[in-house]
């Protein structure tokens, strides 16, 4: 019907493609490469985050008025990453379209990982992190308990709801593909961790049964939840009376946003899993072309965004929210604003074409440029607004220290960590779903040679 | 669909199909010859399959409901009582902020419906089981690949090894095999 899934060939073939890559992973020296820059990123985590915690936050750029600098600039950035995953495997597979299959296991693996590293930013830009709990509401012996009307608050449970509904999305998803390479695995090591984390699933129609009901209900759920947590993030900047953070577009903006951005990353994920690990058959054109077209649609939806913000600063007309406008535009920070216009917008116009779409070196730097200009929107969006507001007394220029970069880098080291872990020893496309589209597929096809036959 | 008990003859009588569509019918076919206790084993999900072993249980949606609505009073009710309990008095606002509760209020009620959801289904689904009498067959690693799999429970009504085993020897499966109870732990 389609070139989605591979239909010549059986289901024992797409298991065997699949799993055997968690068992068995085939080119092991590019993923010690991989690894070992990971790892040095990684170290540079630890080192960047034992200077912070010793010196303080004032290792960092952070001034007055700019408290929020690359931490939380980064904080949105990673926590937009991961809306694609939610996004891709909720709302699609609520929409029934098979070609998620082959995405979605390793767009929620981004998720997940990207909002570790999202959820870790506000918590060491606290200041005292080490009592990041007393965020919590816990019965302590102060008998004090969290504002529940402040944003760090609301973080707090915004984040922590969604990492744990996206590690049990996650999981439950991966499941029966754990039971498939514990039944496959040889080696004792391997049955056991499989065995252990696959539950003792068996297949059984009962379960199936109670586990698509679960399934999909955790999807519907998930993807008002995605809306609520970058929406929350908008609210954060509305909470804070500062001229530039108020434009009602705000919520949908930031929420597409995070969307554009995490089509960018699962885009390059896609192209690099796609090449290193010849999964051809599984991750199809086709599945590049239709990842371009939800690029392209969220990108021009954020274009929107983008404009309907200046207009509505211009409509009304008010001093200071004009003044940030002209900063935005002109100031000394008139680089991110621009660079985020260019990076974001003008590489993606490619993607009108359908060649462009298909071809996946073009589509992964695409994306890059747009990863690239989401990090300058979200860094605009921050220090433009807050390095000038009412009063001059309280204009200053924030420069990002070295510390402030190193832990940037060394996030960065968190996330690739995490993830070549799992596409080391997980499978990271979903078996048991490509074989059921194939089987759907398959009796949607016969019916229709059935009814052309009378 | 209840499981046979340890120490009453065979667990059941599997048989193995190499398509999905032979399962559905050889479901058909055992439901229609009157057998009760069934259950069908695939790699991955058959639409109708369930329906077909008269699967009609809507627990976990109700389940996961409540979960919602108790995740709703829990948000509601914490920030209140938070509130009350170590009223912070700023410019005299109110204590009692309805807008500003309700993202925590809808966080947890979906936090608590996805809890709800997940936990019931694995333990409606009596999981996790890391031991099985399946687990046993050689032949039952295929159930998460590319084969499918009948088991008559050996407590059917009408469950008798040699009849049953003719039986299903008739819905053209690859073999048939019988299924010993695993041992129990003293």
């Amino acid at each position: 019907m389609t070139d989605l899934a591979p239909t010549a060939r059986g289901y024992a073939a797409i298991t065997g493609e699949i799993v055997g890559i968690a068992l068995d992973y085939p080119k092991r020296r590019a993923w010690w490469i991989c690894f070992g820059v990971a790892l040095l990123l990684l170290l540079s985590f630890f080192v960047s985050v034992t200077v912070l915690f010793w010196y303080g936050v004032g290792v960092w750029g952070n001034n007055i008025p700019v408290a929020w600098g690359l931490a939380i600039s980064n904080y949105i950035w990673f926590l937009g990453i991961g809306h694609a995953g939610t996004l891709i495997s909720a709302m699609l597979l609520l929409l029934e379209q098979h070609w998620r299959n082959s995405l979605n296991r390793f767009a929620e693996a981004m998720t997940l990982f990207a909002v570790i590293c999202a959820g870790l930013y506000p918590l060491v830009h606290l200041g005292r992190p080490w009592l990041f709990y007393w965020i919590a509401p816990y019965p302590n012996t102060m008998t004090v308990w969290p504002q529940f009307k402040s944003p760090l608050t609301w973080d707090f449970f915004a984040v922590l709801t969604y990492l744990i509904v996206s590690i049990l999305f996650w999981y439950i998803g991966i499941v029966p593909d754990l039971a498939s390479a514990r039944d496959r695995a040889t080696r004792r090591r391997a049955q056991v961790f499989f065995g252990l984390f696959a539950l003792g699933w068996r297949g059984a129609a009962h379960h199936w049964a109670r586990w698509r009901q679960a399934y999909r209900l955790t999807a519907a759920i998930a993807v008002p939840l995605v809306v609520s947590v970058h929406s929350e993030v908008s609210l954060l900047f509305a909470a804070g009376p500062i001229p530039g953070w108020t434009s009602t577009v705000f919520p949908p903006y930031f929420v597409l946003g995070a969307a554009f951005s995490g089509f960018a990353v699962v885009s390059m994920i896609a192209v690099i899993l796609r090449h290193a690990l010849g999964l051809q058959n599984l991750v199809t054109p086709r599945h590049l072309d239709l990842l371009a077209k939800f690029l392209l649609a969220t990108g021009l939806m954020t274009a929107y965004g983008y404009w309907s913000e200046v207009f509505d600063t211009l409509y009304a007309g008010e001093h200071q929210e004009m003044g940030t406008l002209l900063d935005r535009l002109g100031g000394v920070y008139a680089w991110s604003y621009w660079g985020a216009v260019l990076a974001n917008f003008v590489p993606l116009q490619l993607l009108w074409f359908r060649r462009v779409r298909r071809q996946p070196l073009l589509l992964f730097l695409i994306s890059l440029s747009v990863t690239v200009g989401m990090w300058f929107e979200r860094y605009m969006l921050l220090v433009t607004t807050l390095y000038r507001d009412y009063l001059v007394s309280s204009w200053r220029e924030y420069h990002p220290s070295f510390w402030d970069w190193s832990l940037f880098a060394g996030m960065l080291g968190v996330f690739l960590t995490l993830f070549l872990l799992f596409v080391r020893f997980l499978p990271i496309i979903s078996s048991f779903e490509v074989k059921e589209a194939l089987f759907e597929e398959k009796e949607e096809a016969e019916e229709a040679t059935e009814t052309a036959h009378g | 669909m209840a499981e046979s008990a340890p120490g009453t003859g065979l667990f059941g009588m599997l048989a193995e199909f190499d398509k999905p569509e032979r399962l559905l019918d050889a479901v058909d076919k055992a439901r229609d010859a009157g057998l009760r206790q069934l259950e069908a084993y695939s790699p991955f999900p058959i639409d109708g399959l369930a329906e077909r072993l008269r699967f009609k249980d809507q627990r976990v949606p109700l389940l996961t409901l409540l979960g919602g609505v108790l995740g709703a009073a829990v948000g509601y009710g914490m920030q209140v009582y938070t509130n009350y309990a170590f009223p912070i008095d700023i410019g005299n606002r109110p204590l009692v902020a309805n807008p500003a509760f309700m993202l925590i209020t809808f966080e947890l009620t979906v936090l608590f419906a996805v809890l709800f959801a997940i936990g019931s289904m694995l333990a409606l689904n009596r999981l996790p089981r890391l031991h099985h009498p399946l687990f046993d067959l050689d032949e039952f690693h295929l159930a998460s690949s590319n084969k499918f799999f009948l088991l008559v429970f050996g407590n059917d009504p009408l469950f008798d090894e040699g009849r049953t085993r003719a039986f299903l020897e008739t819905l053209t499966p690859v073999r048939v095999s019988p299924v010993e109870h695993t041992e129990i732990p003293e």
